[in-house]
C-alpha cells in the first residue's frame, strides 16, 4: 500500500520520532515516501523518496503552508494512506488534510488488527477498530505505539518542493519548558498524586509515603494544573519521562499521556478505587482501595518496619 | 463580539462501561454524564473574554440526544448567553467530519469572531472536530491552547507542544481555538446563576449533515486485552498494606 509519512521539524531540528513512522510503514509492509518541511542539512535516515520543503524559507509551523505543500505531494504520489504522529503537529495538520481530500481520518492508532486501525477511546478504557471506506485514509499514530527494532538507516532521494501559499496565523516564538528544582528523571522512587487525591490537603499523604520510602513525589497533570503540585513534578508527555525502580500511582487513572511518562519504571504500584482503571494495564500491582484510607496505613507500617 | 462555544456531553470516565448490543460503542445506560473536561476550559475562556470586552454574545452549542441539554444548562449557568441544541439521538454514531459539518452549517452565516472548542472529547478523543470546523468555514484554527489574550481583533495564544514547551502564535479573528487542559480554572456555577440560566434561550435544531456520506465505520468496540502479569489486591486495608510491603520486599530492592 502506498504510504506517505509526515516527519516533523521544529526550531531548526529534525524530530527523532520520525523513526516511529518508518516502523509503522514497515509493520504494514507499505511502500513509503516521506514528507518534511525541514532542512537539507539534516535529513531523516530513510531509504526512499523524501519530499523536502525548506523550513528556512517558510519559517516555523504554519498550517496553511504545510497543508498546501502536503496536498501537492499527495496529488503527485497518490498515497492510499497519509500517516502523521499523534503530536501537536500531527493532530493540528491531519484534519486539515483529511477535509481537503474528503478522506476518512483515524486518530491515535495504537495497533493494526487484520489491516484495520485500532484506537483507544474513553480514556483508554476501551478500544475501537475502524474501517475507512474512502480511497485515501489519514492516520495519526500514537507516540510510542510503533517502535523500531533497530535505529533507522539509509539515505533518502531528496525531491525539493515549493509553494506560494501563505497563512494567516503566525508563530512568533517559543517558550521553553521550565526546568528548575527537583529533577524526577533521576529519582529511584517516585510516589505520584493524581486527581483521585480529591483535594490539595491530601497531597500530604502522597508526600508522606514518598518520604517513608525515601523517594520523591510527583503528580499527574490535573494536580499540577490545579496548582497543588509544581510543574517540574509532572509526569507524562508534557512533563517528565521517568524510569524509577518503583513508581507508585495514587489516584491516577492511567491516561495515555501519563503512561507515556512512567510505563518504563521497573516496578509499578497503582492505588485506585476503580478496578478497571487503565493504569492496571501497566501496574505490577493494583491495590483496589481508597487512597485516603490506604496511604496513611501503608506509610505507618513502612515507618514501623 | 460574537462567540460560539462547542461542547460535548460525555460519560464520567470513572463509570463502569459496558459495550452496546451492536458491539460498536459503549452502552449509554447507567452512566454518569458531565461536560467534556476540555470544553469546560472553552466555556470559561469565552466567559472571561466577555468579561474583558463587555460587549459580547456567547452561544453554546451541543449536538446529542435530549439529555445533553444538562451540559448546555451548565454552560449557561457559567455565563453563556444562549444555548443551541442540535437534537441528534444518533450523534454517537457520527464521525468527526459529520459533527463538524453540523457545527459549520450552523455557524456559516452568523459571523462568529471566535469559536472555542475543546482540544478533544474524552470519549471519542479524535481531536478532529475543532480543526475541521475551521477548515469547512475557511478560517484559521490554532489547536491545543494553554494561554489566551485578546486585543482589538487580534488573539495571541500559547500552543502547547511536547515536553512542556510552547509556541507563541498570533492570529486575527475570525478564528477557531481548541482548548487544552490547564488553560484556566473553570468556575463553578453559583446558585443564582443556575436560576438565571433557566430563563436563557435554549434553541432546539434538527440535525443536518447536508448529504454527507459516511467515510468510516466502526467494526468493533471492546475492552483491551488484559496483558496479564499484574496482580490485583482487594480486601481489608491493613492486610492490603502488609501484602504490598511483602511484595515490595520480594520483587524490588527499594526496601532493602
Ligand atoms: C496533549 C496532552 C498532553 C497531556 N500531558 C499529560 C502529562 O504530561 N501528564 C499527565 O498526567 N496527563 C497529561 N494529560 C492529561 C491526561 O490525558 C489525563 O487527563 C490525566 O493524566 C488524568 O489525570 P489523573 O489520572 O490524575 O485524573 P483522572 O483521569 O481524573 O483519574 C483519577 C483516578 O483516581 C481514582 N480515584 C478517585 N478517587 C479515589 C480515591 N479516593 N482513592 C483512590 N483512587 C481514586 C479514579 O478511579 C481515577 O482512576 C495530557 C493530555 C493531553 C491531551
Ligand atoms: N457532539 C458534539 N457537540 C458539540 N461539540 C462537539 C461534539 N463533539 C465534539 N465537539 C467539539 O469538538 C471537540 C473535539 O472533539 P473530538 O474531535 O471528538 O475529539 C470537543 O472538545 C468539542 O468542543
Amino acid at each position: 500500500m502506498k504510504t506517505l509519512l509526515v516527519a516533523e521539524f521544529r526550531e531548526g531540528k529534525l524530530r527523532a520520532e520520525y523513526s516511529q513512522l518508518i516502523a509503522f510503514a514497515q509493520q504494514q509492509r507499505a511502500e513509503a515516501a516521506m514528507f518534511l518541511v525541514g532542512s537539507a542539512g539534516e535529513v531523516p535516515k530513510f531509504n526512499g523518496t523524501l519530499y523536502l520543503a525548506d523550513a528556512a524559507k517558510y519559517g516555523e509551523y504554519n498550517p496553511t503552508v504545510h497543508k498546501q505543500l502536503l496536498l501537492d505531494v499527495i496529488a503527485k504520489e497518490q498515497p492510499a494512506q497519509i500517516v502523521f504522529l499523534h503530536s501537536s503537529y500531527g493532530w493540528d495538520l491531519a484534519p486539515r488534510v483529511a477535509v481537503a481530500l474528503q478522506a476518512a481520518q483515524v486518530s491515535e492508532v495504537v495497533a493494526v488488527d487484520n489491516g484495520l486501525p485500532v484506537v483507544p477511546v474513553c480514556n483508554a478504557k476501551l478500544r475501537r477498530t475502524i474501517k475507512a471506506i474512502t480511497a485515501q485514509t489519514v492516520l495519526t499514530i500514537q507516540a510510542g505505539a510503533f517502535g523500531m527494532e533497530a535505529e533507522p538507516e539509509g539515505t533518502p532521494t531528496v525531491v525539493e518542493i515549493d509553494t506560494g501559499a501563505a497563512g494567516k496565523v503566525q508563530c512568533t516564538g517559543y517558550e521553553a519548558a521550565k526546568i528548575e528544582g527537583v529533577d524526577l528523571t533521576k529519582a529511584e522512587i517516585i510516589v505520584s498524586a493524581g486527581r483521585g487525591v480529591g483535594k490539595p490537603e491530601n497531597v500530604a499523604m502522597v508526600q508522606a509515603l514518598a518520604k517513608a520510602l525515601g523517594g520523591e513525589y510527583g503528580a499527574s497533570r490535573p494536580v499540577v494544573d490545579a496548582g497543588w503540585v509544581e510543574h517540574n513534578r509532572q509526569v507524562g508527555t508534557t512533563g517528565s519521562t521517568v524510569t524509577p525502580k518503583l513508581y507508585v500511582a495514587c489516584g491516577i487513572s492511567g491516561a495515555i499521556q501519563h503512561l507515556a511518562g512512567m510505563k518504563k519504571s521497573d516496578f509499578i504500584v497503582a492505588i485506585n478505587t476503580d478496578r478497571d482503571a487503565p493504569i492496571g494495564e501497566v501496574a505490577n500491582v493494583l491495590v483496589v482501595a481508597d487512597l485516603k484510607q490506604f496511604l496513611p496505613v501503608l506509610t505507618e507500617k513502612l515507618g514501623a518496619r | 463580539m460574537n462567540i460560539l462555544i462547542c461542547i460535548k456531553q460525555v460519560p464520567d470516565m470513572e463509570s463502569k462501561f459496558k459495550i452496546n448490543g451492536e458491539g460498536t460503542w459503549y452502552d449509554r445506560a447507567d452512566l454518569a454524564w458531565r461536560m467534556n473536561e476540555y470544553d469546560e476550559y472553552a466555556v470559561e475562556q469565552a466567559v472571561r473574554l466577555k468579561e474583558q470586552v463587555k460587549d459580547a454574545d456567547l452561544t453554546v452549542l451541543c449536538i446529542g440526544p435530549d439529555q445533553v441539554t444538562e451540559a448546555i444548562k451548565k454552560a449557561l449557568a457559567m455565563g453563556c448567553d444562549r444555548g443551541v441544541h442540535i437534537a441528534d439521538p444518533d450523534s454517537a454514531k457520527r464521525e468527526p467530519i459529520a459533527i463538524a459539518t453540523m457545527i459549520a452549517g450552523f455557524a456559516k452565516d452568523k459571523n462568529f469572531d471566535v469559536i472555542f472548542t475543546g482540544m478533544q472529547s474524552q470519549d471519542r478523543g479524535s481531536a478532529q472536530v475543532g480543526v475541521m470546523v475551521a477548515e469547512l468555514l475557511g478560517i484559521p484554527a490554532v489547536t491545543t491552547i494553554v494561554g489566551f489574550a485578546y486585543d482589538n481583533g487580534t488573539v495571541q495564544v500559547k500552543r502547547e507542544l511536547e515536553g512542556g514547551s510552547k509556541a507563541l502564535v498570533t492570529a486575527t479573528t475570525p478564528v477557531v481555538l481548541t482548548c487544552q487542559l490547564g488553560l484556566n480554572t473553570p468556575r463553578y456555577p453559583t446558585l443564582p446563576n443556575i436560576m438565571k440560566a433557566k430563563k436563557k434561550e435554549l434553541l432546539p435544531l434538527a440535525p443536518d449533515v447536508g448529504g454527507l456520506g459516511p467515510r468510516q465505520e466502526t467494526t468493533a468496540c471492546a475492552f483491551p486485552e488484559k496483558k496479564g502479569g499484574g496482580l490485583v489486591l482487594e480486601g481489608e486495608i491493613p492486610e492490603l498494606a502488609d501484602k504490598l510491603i511483602q511484595l515490595l520486599k520480594e520483587k524490588t530492592t527499594v526496601l532493602a
